[in-house]
């Protein structure tokens, strides 16, 4: 039943991600959406490995894969603002609807 | 899976799951940012409950380095970080619900309803040696597509975050020596 | 031969700990009766220690619109991550626990002195202080990478992230004598995250002590004491990572793992008090550009000697 129940910690922490990434305005609080989302792929990761197959190292790439997103996922993003905020003041992600294609 | 580690899994899920929910529903930036950083300390945690102590262990060193920068930025462009006058910064609350709802329903009804298989192998006796030798081994693809993934973004987002160029510390013709900083080095380049 | 999680060693470290900053603390003091020309005496040297009595009776001051909840979180933080960070220190023959990612887990108690001190800058609603925590992550930046490639030096070196298998890999040759710049590295991080001496600029004069400027009390006691913990924990680490541990002729293991510490630690103290205030944007730029690339260097010392026979 562990296994379960950490796969719906995992879930949970996605959802409530994704919600936040749908909802939030300021592309920071967006960024922190998609951080949760990823931390809910770490856990998933890590349960398979533990719970699945803990003699092969997928399961603990995937995790790296993961946390390297973040890691990306926040420079990548943060450079992005500060561009945009450089050139016209702005940080929601409602005012930048032009740049949608 | 011992008892001790069975209570730990709970306490670290419980607090991560609030952590992650208290993100979106308190109003100071600063305590948003580090509501997010003890729910991914506690993913740490779980991880490193798991067996799998030096990613846990690195998760926790990372995601506090990558809060408090994360903090600056807030503050730096959010209009109201101290969240001292509350204003609502949200769209489409509903919709989001929604959508967000039916994807925990799908995946905890997969969860509940797939057959998932026992369990294969066993333990190795140092999870961070199997790590280790299997990025630098038979996942070294991945290691090297990682390597150059980090670099693309150390360069992209210097590119993207910088508004000045050579031209503009070197001037026209590239020959100013020292170059032209707002803010001096410490090595006079 | 390392002895790991005796019950006894869990009040020890942090006593230990708080010893060798009570002892580091009188060294900065007499060192400074000494330059002043007054007599160096025992109970001169510890007249600072005067400041605990006179904190826990203060006033608390009160701030408007201030952010309480962060503030007392960052301030604790910052001594309890020291003293967590001795969890993996081997004394002697003793360890608390021999975590095998020791060498990780005293990276992260390190940088949490990061979130603490931000918090502890941000928690007052005051422009100084948050000058001050801002202060200390553009130094951190600088810092870090250089420390962590020090570190991972030592662990490359004896192959393994655990503490006691460092300490135990260095046989006869210490790690100081031939990887002697991550050593150097190590020293510069420590004085750099207990921010004393040239890193003091977070809690600079300038700006009217930052960081550590609004706080009062026990708070003020608690920040200042995370300092001089850290200095203590960084010295007791650098003697597993670079000087052998316990290891020596004739002295039991602890009475090495002793002398080395009070020697590391008086050799910090000395240096804290003579070189002069860093700026973070200068220190960025010598980091990167200069101790970064070295550092990358020291590592590939121990990589290339462990690749032969």
């Amino acid at each position: 039943m562990t296994f379960e129940l950490l796969l719906v910690l995992a879930a949970g922490l996605f959802s409530t991600g994704l919600y936040g990434a749908l909802s939030q305005q300021s592309i920071v609080m967006i960024m922190m959406g998609i951080e949760l989302m990823t931390g809910g792929v770490v856990v998933a990761a890590a349960v398979f490995w533990s719970f699945l197959s803990p003699g092969a190292s997928g399961g603990q790439v995937l995790v790296v894969a993961a946390v390297l997103a973040m890691a990306v996922e926040m420079a990548m993003g943060f450079a992005v603002t500060t561009a945009i905020y450089r050139a016209r003041r702005v940080d929601m992600a409602d005012m930048a609807e032009d740049l949608k294609g | 899976m011992g008892v001790t580690n069975t209570v730990l899994l709970w306490v670290l899920g419980v607090l991560a799951l609030t952590g992650g929910v208290l993100v979106f529903t308190l109003n100071s930036m600063a305590r948003v940012a580090f509501s997010l950083l003890g729910c991914l300390v506690c993913v740490g945690g779980v991880v490193t409950v798991l067996g799998l102590p030096y990613l846990g262990v690195v998760i926790v060193l990372m995601m506090v380095m990558e809060m408090v920068i994360m903090a600056v930025f807030m503050i730096a462009y959010m209009m109201n970080p101290a969240g001292l006058m509350p204003m609502s910064m949200v769209h489409n609350t509903r919709g989001a619900l929604v959508i967000s709802g039916a994807v925990l329903a799908a995946l905890v009804a997969g969860i509940f309803l797939v057959p998932w298989p026992g369990r294969t192998g066993a333990r190795p006796k140092d999870s961070t040696f199997q790590l280790g030798m299997s990025l630098m081994a038979d996942q070294m693809l991945t290691m090297v597509t990682l390597g150059f993934v980090l670099l693309a973004t150390m360069v992209g987002a210097t590119v993207l975050a910088t508004r000045r160029g050579r031209y503009d510390r070197f001037g026209d013709e590239l020959d100013r020596r020292p170059a032209e900083d707002p803010a001096g080095g410490g090595v006079g380049r | 031969m390392v002895d790991a999680g005796k019950w006894w060693t869990l009040p020890v470290a942090p006593a230990l700990l708080l010893g060798f900053a009570v002892l580091a603390v009188a060294g900065k003091t007499a060192l400074d009766d000494r330059g002043a020309g007054r007599s160096v005496t025992p109970v001169g040297v510890l007249r600072p220690l005067l400041a605990v009595p006179r904190a826990l009776v203060a006033q608390p001051r009160r701030l408007p619109a201030s952010d309480r909840l962060l503030w007392r979180l960052g301030v604790v933080t910052v001594p309890v991550a020291a003293v967590l960070s001795t969890l993996v220190i081997p004394f002697g023959n003793h360890v608390v626990a021999d975590l095998s990612v020791g060498v990780v887990w005293f990276n992260a108690m390190e940088v949490l002195t990061w979130a603490g001190l931000w918090l502890a800058g941000w928690g007052p609603n005051a422009a100084f202080s948050l000058v001050g925590g801002y202060r200390f992550l553009a130094q951190g930046l600088a810092y870090e990478l250089p420390l962590m490639f020090a570190l991972i030096s030592a662990a490359t070196g004896a192959q393994s992230l655990r503490v006691t298998d460092i300490a135990g890999a260095q046989h006869g040759l210490w790690y100081a004598v031939w990887m002697p710049f991550a050593f150097a590295v190590h020293l510069t991080g420590v004085l750099a995250f207990s921010f004393l001496g040239p890193f003091a600029y977070p809690a600079g004069r300038d700006i009217a002590d930052g960081v550590l400027g609004e706080t009062s009390g026990v708070d003020r006691l608690l920040l200042r004491a995370g300092r001089w913990l850290w200095l203590a924990a960084g010295a007791a680490m650098a003697v597993p990572l670079f000087l052998g541990g316990g290891a020596g002729p004739g002295l039991p293991a602890w009475a090495w793992s002793l002398v080395k510490t009070v020697l590391v630690l008086g050799l910090l103290v000395w240096v804290l008090r003579r070189l002069p205030a860093l700026r973070a944007d200068r220190y960025v730029e010598l980091a990167w550009v200069v101790l970064l690339p070295a550092a990358i260097v020291q590592v590939l010392v121990p990589a290339l000697v462990d690749l032969g026979p």
